[in-house]
């Protein structure tokens, strides 16, 4: 079984590998989307250090959400997906396998690049580290979520704007707790508590989003 | 052995086909013929579980393949139109990835599996550079790894030369000879000359049965 | 077990049952109405700091009640018909969501309206009333979700799944944005921060959810009973039913 899971990682990582540029354009789209806000509202380091939590999560969410479309699209439209199904290994164990491995190619990148935004976004040392746990944290939780919303609309030919429709109000609670963690290390005090509620939240992704993943997956290729 | 009872299949609020019913013994080889349109590929959709049947149920060995998905599943191989191969990965790495998968206690050697579907030298190209009938038979080079006495194949020869139809034939009937089944559809004549070898003929409802559903309570 | 009990005449014998429970429902809600209106809104007391204004309570409540109460009997709905895998349950949840959407939209409106008077400005991000917004997305995904697929039965069941996935998340989201508010608002004035309500006012207020609730039952069936006719529309009962001219 943790081989099945393995397999399906490493075929995952490799198809991706083989087109790089792919893993690159969400990662485009982050930056660009954070270099928009700074020549929207005007570069006042007080003003963007005062909005900078709600840019980056805004622009990390819209940048999974860009990402993620593709997660099972290649492989609805090759017939992987209805061979990973019939498979003799539990559906939901590969797609959480899927799942680690595109927030690997989608997330990480993400969190790497994140001392780039601390620069354009003139935040300061502590405020940082907040940003970089939050996006540690917050980033797989939304892999998790948006993958159900891609399940049930891998199928459809216009799935993409209902794919947001469905995705983004369940990542609110993500977007408000990640943003307070931020705040609150702005003001100097401890984002501890935020932190240990999105890590609760992440376990409970994990745990349980697997399962509506899988039964998604059925309705859709059915 | 596969059963299926008084399957019926609706799709889009038209009813495809009703009270299907049909059996797949050990050693028999069974063709699914019929016009396009008439419900072949949904008929395969369930009978392998991937879609649910508006009405009745399949049996493997007695069992309904719904309450125990695992045992069926290791007991089964299904090919449909899209034969889930990787255009980024080589051939070889497609097949090694469904024999991990599927055949993990497979000691043979994938070389010479992929040699006998004509895919000799080739083995590191992606494929994306193959053409449509080297894809296919990639997908294909499953079969002869494979050690599930099911098979379900829809439209196996698709792009495939009239070589290749002939080893996959002897395949078959080798197949069928060490007491497997075998379902498959296509629009080729076969030529099986094994015992075991029946036609299961869908036709078209007509337009009365379609919307009335004659033959139910 | 009972998934494979008659399997045909299940969907018929719900019709006819539906059918049989929307006159009652009907009764019952135009009773209410009436007299919850005329008490609310003529006899019961204003309140002594909002006055008159105050009265909108009688829409506004029972349809943001209602509004979650319809989501979590989608929910009871989209979870049976998961689990034991019946479509008549999937079809019910189809049939709920937008009634449910439209008293979330009611619950908005009013208290929107009542905002005004209240706070000055029509819209304020009130943590209820933020988590009504939120609602009100999740029953718009949900339905246009189910629109997306052609498939029906197909439609039901990914209905289904968003909306336990939506309603493992409701908690969640209602607390976030109770937080969220307490952080950048401070203290802020709920609406419903009073200790108690006088008597006076709860009897009218109650029988309005009666009437909410029966309403809601009726145009929930009417519904179902549209989705059902469709969803079997190749089965003969129902072609017996056309042909018939009931």
């Amino acid at each position: 079984m943790i081989n099945a899971f393995y397999q399906v990682m490493r075929r995952e990582l490799l198809t991706a590998f083989r087109r790089i540029a792919d893993v690159f354009n969400p990662l485009w789209f982050f930056i660009i989307v954070i270099t928009l806000f700074p020549l929207g509202v005007g570069p006042e380091p007080q003003l963007l250090l005062r909005i900078a939590p709600g840019i980056i999560w805004v622009a990390a969410l819209l940048a999974s959400l860009l990402s993620l479309e593709r997660l099972f699209k290649d492989d609805f439209s090759d017939g992987g997906l209805e061979q990973l199904m019939l498979s003799p290994y539990p559906l939901s164990l590969l797609v959480t396998a899927k799942i680690i491995a595109h927030w690997l190619l989608t997330g990480l990148p993400i969190i790497l690049i994140s001392p780039l935004i601390a620069v354009l976004l003139s935040l300061d040392f502590n405020t940082y580290w907040a940003v970089l746990f939050t996006l540690l944290i917050g980033t797989p939780i939304l892999s998790f979520i948006g993958a159900i919303g891609v399940a049930l609309t891998v199928g459809l030919r216009k799935g993409g704007v209902i794919l947001s429709l469905i995705m983004l109000p369940l990542c609110i609670p993500v977007l408000i707790f990640s943003t307070m963690a931020i705040d609150a290390a702005n003001f100097g005090q401890s984002y501890i508590g935020a932190l240990a509620i999105m890590g609760a939240m992440l376990v409970t992704a994990i745990t349980l989003a697997p399962f509506a993943v899988a039964a998604s997956l059925r309705v859709s290729v059915s | 052995m596969l059963e299926a009872k008084s399957l019926s299949c609706v799709r889009e609020d038209r009813l495809l086909f009703e009270g299907l019913s049909l059996k797949v013994k050990p050693g028999q080889i069974i063709q699914v013929e019929g016009p396009n349109g008439v419900g072949k590929t949904s008929l395969f959709r369930l009978l392998v579980g991937l879609m649910t049947p508006y009405h009745g149920q399949v049996l493997w060995q007695g069992v309904p393949i719904s309450d125990d998905r695992e045992t069926y599943q290791q007991n089964l191989l299904y090919l449909g139109h899209q034969s889930g191969v990787k255009p980024e990965l080589s051939a070889l790495e497609n097949l090694r990835f469904y024999q991990k998968m599927f055949e993990p206690s497979y000691q043979g050697d994938l070389y010479s599996v992929l040699a006998q579907v004509g895919l000799a030298g080739l083995e590191d190209m992606p494929a994306a550079q193959l053409s449509a009938g080297q894809q296919r038979r990639v997908a294909l080079a499953r079969l002869w790894i494979s050690t599930a006495p099911l098979w379900i194949l829809d439209e196996p020869f698709t792009a495939i030369d009239k070589n290749g139809v002939k080893v996959l034939e002897q395949l078959f009937v080798k197949h069928a000879q060490d007491q497997g089944m075998i379902l498959l559809t296509t629009h080729q004549d076969l030529n099986l000359p094994v015992a075991d070898f029946s036609k299961l003929a869908m036709i078209k409802p007509s337009l009365e049965d379609m919307y009335v559903g004659v033959g139910a309570d | 077990m009972w998934k494979w009990l008659h399997p045909y005449a299940k969907a018929q014998t719900s019709y006819e049952l539906a059918g049989k429970l929307i006159p009652w429902f009907t009764i019952v809600c135009c009773i209410s109405f009436a007299v919850g209106l005329v008490w609310g809104l003529a006899f019961a007391p204003a309140d002594y700091q909002q006055g008159d204004s105050f009265r909108i309570i009688y829409i506004h409540v029972p349809a943001a009640i209602l509004s979650m109460g319809a989501y979590t009997s989608m929910a009871v709905a989209a979870f049976i018909g998961l689990v034991w895998q019946i479509r008549l349950s999937d079809m019910a949840v189809a049939a709920m969501a937008p009634v449910g959407a439209v008293f979330t939209f009611i619950a908005l409106f009013t208290g929107a309206a009542w905002g005004k008077p209240m706070w000055g400005a029509w819209w304020v991000w009130d943590a209820r009333l933020t988590s009504e917004l939120i609602l009100l997305f999740l029953y718009l995904g949900v339905i246009a979700l189910y629109n997306a697929f052609s498939d029906k039965v197909l439609a039901g069941r990914a209905a289904g799944i968003l909306t336990l996935v939506g309603v493992i998340n409701i908690p969640i989201i209602h607390y976030s944005v109770e937080w969220w508010n307490t952080l950048h608002q401070g203290a802020s004035i709920t609406k419903f921060d009073k200790p108690s309500i006088a008597l006076s006012m709860l009897w009218p207020l109650l029988i309005m959810l009666l009437a909410f609730a029966t309403f809601f039952g009726a145009l929930m069936l009417m519904r179902f009973r549209n989705e059902i006719l469709q969803r079997e529309s190749h089965r003969p009962w129902v072609k017996a039913l056309v042909m018939g001219g009931k």
